[in-house]
């Protein structure tokens, strides 16, 4: 722990920052990308799983069970090796945003799923009844309404994201963890363990507290505006 | 073809069978232990955040906060690279043990820990969860009774909070099966590294002399056949348990 009050050592953190920073950067980029795939997936198989087709829900079904299973870092080097020993490696940072993609894909499918199924089934019959065909209601009617139930769920799964950004060290990833390991056992720059790893954790915390605490909030409020509205309900009905 | 006999016959070989259920073996082994001492841990996190808010002992509550947020909000591979260098291991773990060299055994309690600890602050959080879903007329009808702040906790506050998170402890038993894969990066004991070390060593094994895709197939697949048959298996049990309780007449309480 004396590394921490080491003036030689900060002065090395501080040297080199730019190391810091483009970790930062790619670990940003990776989540980013990762993200934008997940939504992509998580819509699309939260959707199949809630529809009329026996075969399209069971397809989601095994996607989610798979893949939740199963663990990131081996979904990962599964993904890098197969394509690398056949001679079609696509690089780390492509490979790592498809494995994050594909993975947070399944948890946001599941948050969709739950999201759509809270929505009390008379909705439904409603927009059928008006005329809604499936893209109408779900875009009009169910999607607007289960929202607010998605969002917090969803930006845990955005935190959960960015921390597993942490997985492409297994495979030579160039993003923050990787980048402040390689910093701390490098030849020139070796040593500064604990500065190096507060400024990596730190960078971390200010990205992914700020988004859990807001998750958190949502969520209380949520359930407290359930639980007025039920004691209001209650008091109705006994009138 | 033949590469694809070659790559099946690895799992012909009892050696390499062998090292591959000690993997599994260490893999259940660490995250076991992990849940176990995460919920020691995180119920005390739990309570002190939940309970220490008067006078003085707030300072308590905000030490479990602090503890808590910073260990949910970065990543675990930050804490294992943190626990290798600034973990101390007690000295009788300067042997030996379960088939590992010292180096090994050092490696395994340094990064478990980390994981212990890790797991701890998301525990803390769900125990937390069970915690708030006991009703508070249980605590002034425990005082009423005569009990101490202690004695409500054990008798009468935990056993309820408990069985109500049962579901999401287990549901966090996969997680951590899936997080003691991170312990791969630092050493080869569990059945993530042991998978990866089979594939780079793979090409004495399947008679071609060299690593093939199919390798790669095999033992990967083996390994996910692995991981998913113990998940899947538990959240099997999860999702019984979460039937069961909701076909339960629910006991409503009026506030």
């Amino acid at each position: 722990m004396s590394g921490l009050l080491s003036a030689d050592a900060w002065a090395k953190v501080w040297t080199y920052r730019s190391t810091f920073l483009l970790g930062l950067l790619n670990t940003v980029e990776t989540a980013l990308f990762a993200l934008i795939l997940a939504f992509a997936l998580g819509i699309l198989f939260g959707l199949m799983a809630t529809c009329g087709s026996k075969i399209l829900r069971g397809i989601a079904r095994v996607y989610v069970e798979l893949i939740q299973n199963t663990p990131l870092l081996l979904q990962l080097c599964f993904l890098y090796y197969a394509l690398a020993f056949a001679g079609k490696s696509l690089g780390i940072l492509v490979t790592g945003i498809i494995a994050l993609g594909v993975y947070t894909g399944a948890y946001m499918s599941e948050v969709i799923r739950a999201g759509i199924q809270s929505i009390p089934k008379g909705q439904f019959e409603a927009a059928h009844s008006q005329g809604f065909h499936y893209g109408g209601m779900m875009y009009h009617i169910i999607l607007p309404q289960s929202i607010k139930i998605i969002l917090p769920p969803m930006v845990n799964q955005v935190v959960n994201l960015i921390k597993n950004t942490s997985c492409l060290y297994i495979v030579g990833g160039a993003d923050l963890i990787s980048l402040t390991y390689s910093f701390v056992t490098g030849a020139n720059t070796g040593g500064a363990y604990a500065p190096a790893y507060l400024v990596s954790g730190l960078l971390f915390f200010i990205i992914c507290f700020p988004l859990s605490n807001l998750a958190s909030k949502w969520e209380n409020s949520l359930k407290m505006r359930e639980k007025e509205r039920a004691v209001a309900a209650a008091a109705a009905a006994e009138g | 073809m033949s590469t694809i006999a070659a790559s099946f016959s690895m799992l012909k070989n009892p050696a390499i069978i062998q090292y591959i259920l000690k993997g599994v073996g260490f893999t259940l082994v660490i995250a076991v232990v992990a849940v176990a001492v995460g919920i020691l841990l995180g119920s005390i996190l739990a309570m002190v955040r939940n309970y220490c808010t008067s006078g003085r002992s707030r300072i308590f509550k905000w030490i479990a906060s602090i503890y808590i947020e910073i260990f949910r909000n970065t990543p675990l591979l930050l804490w294992i690279f943190i626990c290798l260098v600034f973990c101390p291991t007690p000295g009788f773990l300067d042997h030996k043990m379960f088939g590992l060299t010292t180096v090994e055994v050092k490696l395994l309690f340094k990064a478990a820990t980390a994981l212990v600890l890790f797991t701890s602050s998301v525990i803390a959080e769900i125990v937390r969860g069970g915690l708030n879903s006991v009703a508070h007329g249980q605590f002034e009808a425990g005082h009423s009774q005569g009990f101490n702040i202690v004695q409500i906790m054990v008798h009468i506050v935990l056993p309820q909070a408990y069985r109500n998170i049962i579901p999401t402890l287990l549901s966090q038993v996969i997680t951590t099966i899936k997080d003691s894969s991170y312990l791969a990066n630092v050493a080869v004991i569990e059945l993530m590294a042991r998978t990866r070390q089979l594939l780079s060593s793979a090409y004495a094994y399947n008679g071609t002399g060299q690593v093939n895709v199919s390798d790669v197939f095999v033992l990967f697949g083996v390994a996910c056949v692995i991981y998913f048959v113990i998940n899947f298996s538990l959240s099997c049990v999860v999702r019984s348990i979460q039937k069961r309780r909701a076909k339960q007449p629910v006991l409503v309480v009026k506030e």
